[in-house]
C-alpha cells in the first residue's frame, strides 16, 4: 500500500536539517575520495572487492542522493537506497577508523535510514518491531506478566543447580538492575537463569524490573529515533524508580551502545550521560572474577576464540575487558585477527538479524570474513557476548561448516564455577 | 599584466587564503557550538591530539601501516607540497628583496629534486584514481580539477627554473598565477582539508575515546 504513496520530500528534509551539523559539513568538505575506507569494510571484502560496496560510495548513494535532490526522489529510488542502507552496511563504524579524516559513514547511513523511515521505507520486520516496542515495551511482544512468570519459573528450576536460587523482581535500592534481551524470555530462558546463578554466587544485591526489563533497542537501527528514545527512557525510569545504582545490560551488543552512548542524546540527558550508570555483563563478570567473588573449579581447557561485537568493543569500551575475562576463564584463548576495537563485524548487527529471512543470503555472503577469521584460529569454541552475533555465528557455522560451538560468558562461568558448599544443591554437598 | 600578477595578485591571494580560511573555520566552529553538543560534552584534548598526531606521522596509524604504498605516495606528495614553496630559494630571495625579511631556504638542487618527487607522487595519485576501481568509483570531476590546480604551480615553477617550454618571464608569470590560484582555492574547495583535517580528527579522536577505543 505504501508503495503507491507519494514521497514526502519535506519530511525527508526535516530529518536532514535536524542532523545537519558542523561535523557532517566538514565530512562532506574533506572527503578526498582516497578510498582508504574500502578494505576496512567487511561487505567490500566479502563481495570480492566490488567497488559498489566501498563505504563512501554507499553514503553517497543514500544520504548523498537525498541531499542532492533535496528529498525529491521516487519510491523506486528509495527502495534502491534501502538495499544499500540496510543490506550493505551494519553501521559497525570500522571504516571511520581507517579514514584519514575520521569520516563517519555509519552516521551518514544512519541519517539516511531515518530519512527513509519517515516514508515507511525500511525492512518490514524492523518496522514491525518499532510497533512492538510501542505496544509491549519490547521487541518480542511479551507482556510484562509473562516475563515475570518466566523469571519465577527459571528461579525455581534453577534451584536444582544452585540452592535457593532467586530472581528478585522490583527490589529497591539494589546495586544492579539487570536487564535482558527479550530473546531470552522468549527463546532462551536458560540465559536468565544462568545470569542469576552468576550474580547469586557472587553475592550480588540485584534485581530485575517488572517493567523496563527490555535491553535491546532495534529502533536505533530502523531509524525511528522517537521510539528508540522511548525505549531508553523506560529503562532509565525503571532504574530511577527502583533506586538501583547501576543498570547492567545482558550479553547483548547494541543494547549497551544504545543505553550508554546514544540513549542519553535521544532522551536529552544533560551532559550526554545516562542518569544511572550503565554497565554490561562483560564488565560485571570481569569484576567478579577480579575481586575473587567467583571461584573456578578449573579454567576452560580447549582452544577457544572470542567474538568482539562492534557495539561492545568498538562503539563501547569493552574490548580490553573482554580479552581479560577470556584470559581469566580460559587456558587456551586464541584471539581472532584483527580483534578488539579493530574487529570485523560479523554481519549480525545493525538490525541485520531481525531483518529476517529476506536478508539471510546477504548476511551469509557478508559473514564470510568472520567465518574465515574463526577458521584461522583453529578453535572449536567461540565465545560470543552478544545475542545478534550469536545468531549470526550459529548461522555461519552451518553455512560454512565451521564445526564450532558458540558459548556465552554466563554459560561458561556456570560450567566452570566452584560454588561455595552452602549453595550446592542437595546431594551435591560435600559436608 | 606581468606587474599585476607579480604584485597585487600575490597579496590578494594571500588575503583570500587567510580570510577565507578564517571565515570557514569560524563559521563551522559557530555552527558546531549549536549542532555538535556530543563533541563538547565529551571533548578529550589528549585523544584529539593523539589522533591528529598519529595520522600526521607516516605509518603512525593502523590505516597507514596497512597501506604502505599509498602512505609513501601521500607523504611524499604532502611534504614536498608544503616544503618546496615555503623554502624554495627563489621564494626566499623574493621575500628578502621585496620585504627585507630573511627566510631560511633550501639549496636549489634540493628544491629541484623535491619538485620532481612531488610531480612523481602526484602522477602516482592520479593514476591510482583511475586504476583502482574502488577509488575510481568515488572520483568526481572536482577531484581532478583540484589535482590540476595543485600540480600546475610546481610544473610551471620547474619549467621556469630550467628555462623550458616558454620564455622564462612568461613561464614565471604563469607560475605566480597558478600559485595564486591554488592559494585562493584552498578555503573553498576540497583543498580545505588542509585545516579541516585538524577539526575532523579532533572530533573522531574524542568521539572514539569516549567509547574507550582508538582511531589510530
Ligand atoms: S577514507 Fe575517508 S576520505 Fe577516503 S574515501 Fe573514504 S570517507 Fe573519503
Ligand atoms: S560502518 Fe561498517 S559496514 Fe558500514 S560501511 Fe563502514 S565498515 Fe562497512
Amino acid at each position: 500500500m505504501s508503495d503507491q504513496m507519494p514521497v514526502n520530500a519535506e519530511e525527508i528534509m526535516a530529518v536532514i536539517e535536524r542532523n545537519d551539523s558542523a561535523r557532517l559539513r566538514a565530512w562532506l568538505k574533506t572527503c578526498t575520495s582516497c578510498g582508504l575506507c574500502s578494505e576496512s569494510c567487511f561487505f567490500y571484502l566479502a563481495n570480492d572487492n566490488k567497488p559498489e560496496f566501498m563505504p563512501q560510495y554507499k553514503a553517497r548513494k543514500t544520504l548523498g542522493e537525498l541531499m542532492k535532490n533535496k528529498g525529491k526522489v521516487t519510491r523506486a529510488q528509495l527502495e534502491e537506497m534501502k538495499e544499500v542502507a540496510w543490506a550493505r552496511c551494519t553501521m559497525c563504524r570500522r571504516c571511520s577508523q581507517y579514514c584519514p579524516f575520521g569520516i563517519e559513514i555509519a552516521v551518514m547511513i544512519n541519517v539516511a535510514r531515518q530519512c527513509m523511515r519517515t516514508q515507511n521505507v525500511c525492512p518490514d520486520r524492523l518496522m514491525t518491531i518499532d510497533q512492538s516496542y510501542v505496544e509491549f515495551g519490547n521487541q518480542m511482544s511479551i507482556p510484562d506478566e509473562e516475563f515475570v512468570e518466566t523469571c519465577e519459573w527459571m528461579a525455581e528450576e534453577g534451584q536444582d543447580r544452585l540452592k535457593d536460587l532467586e530472581i528478585p523482581i522490583d527490589k529497591e535500592d539494589t546495586n544492579i538492575m539487570f536487564v535482558v534481551n527479550s530473546r531470552e524470555p522468549k527463546y532462551y530462558p536458560q540465559d536468565i537463569q544462568e545470569a542469576a546463578m552468576v550474580m547469586h554466587a557472587a553475592g550480588e544485591n540485584w534485581t530485575m524490573p517488572s517493567h523496563g526489563w527490555e535491553a535491546t533497542n532495534l529502533s536505533m537501527f530502523s531509524g525511528n529515533l522517537k521510539v528508540a528514545g522511548q525505549v531508553t527512557q523506560t529503562l532509565y525510569d525503571a532504574a530511577i524508580k527502583l533506586r538501583a545504582k547501576k543498570i547492567c545490560i545482558t550479553e547483548c551488543g547494541h543494547a549497551y551502545r544504545a543505553a550508554k552512548y546514544e540513549g542519553p542524546y535521544w532522551t536529552k540527558q544533560p551532559g550526554g550521560k545516562a542518569p544511572v550508570e550503565v554497565t554490561h555483563a562483560v564488565a560485571l563478570f570481569h569484576s567478579y572474577m577480579k575481586e575473587g567473588r567467583i571461584k573456578l573449579k578449573h579454567k576452560f581447557k580447549d582452544a577457544i576464540t572470542y567474538q568482539h561485537p562492534c557495539n561492545l568493543s568498538r562503539s563501547g569500551d569493552l574490548g580490553e575487558l573482554g580479552d581479560e575475562l577470556m584470559e581469566m576463564l580460559c587456558e587456551n584463548y586464541v584471539p581472532m585477527e584483527p580483534h578488539r576495537e579493530w574487529s570485523h563485524c560479523c554481519c549480525g548487527g545493525g538490525g541485520f538479524i531481525p531483518m529476517g529471512a529476506d536478508y539471510k543470503k546477504t548476511r551469509m555472503v557478508a559473514g564470510k570474513v568472520k567465518a574465515e577469521q574463526i577458521q584461522k584460529t583453529g578453535a572449536k569454541f567461540v565465545l560470543v557476548p552478544c545475542h545478534n552475533c550469536t545468531d549470526q555465528i550459529n548461522d555461519l557455522n552451518k553455512e560454512y561448516n565451521l564445526g564450532i560451538k558458540v558459548m556465552s560468558f554466563k554459560e561458561l562461568i556456570c560450567e566452570l564455577m566452584d560454588l561455595p558448599p552452602h549453595m550446592k544443591p542437595e546431594g551435591e554437598e560435600d559436608e | 599584466m606581468y606587474a599585476f600578477v607579480n604584485g597585487p595578485l600575490v597579496w590578494i591571494a594571500f588575503a583570500v587564503l587567510v580570510l577565507g580560511s578564517l571565515w570557514q573555520i569560524v563559521s563551522l566552529y559557530k555552527m558546531s557550538k549549536r549542532t555538535d553538543k556530543v563533541y563538547y560534552d565529551h571533548y578529550n584534548p589528549g585523544a584529539a591530539a593523539a589522533s591528529v598526531w598519529a595520522w600526521l606521522m607516516p605509518f603512525g596509524s593502523r590505516s597507514w601501516r596497512e597501506h604502505p604504498g599509498l602512505t609513501v605516495g601521500t607523504f611524499a606528495f604532502h611534504v614536498c607540497l608544503i616544503a618546496v614553496p615555503l623554502f624554495a630559494l627563489g621564494h626566499a630571495a623574493t621575500l628578502e628583496f621585496n620585504r627585507g625579511i630573511a627566510w631560511p631556504s633550501l639549496p636549489d638542487a634540493v628544491a629541484d629534486k623535491m619538485t620532481l618527487v612531488f610531480l612523481a607522487a602526484a602522477l602516482f595519485l592520479l593514476i591510482r584514481r583511475f586504476a583502482v576501481p574502488q577509488v575510481r568509483i568515488v572520483t568526481e570531476c572536482k577531484d581532478i580539477v583540484v589535482w590540476v590546480i595543485t600540480v600546475l604551480p610546481f610544473l610551471t615553477g620547474y619549467l621556469s627554473a630550467h628555462k623550458l617550454l616558454l620564455d622564462p618571464d612568461t613561464m614565471l608569470m604563469l607560475h605566480v598565477f597558478t600559485g595564486c590560484l591554488m592559494l585562493i582555492c584552498i578555503p573553498f574547495t576540497k583543498l580545505a582539508h588542509v585545516f579541516l583535517f585538524f577539526m575532523t580528527r579532533a572530533f573522531i579522536g574524542s568521539e572514539f575515546a569516549r567509547r574507550g577505543t582508538k582511531t589510530w
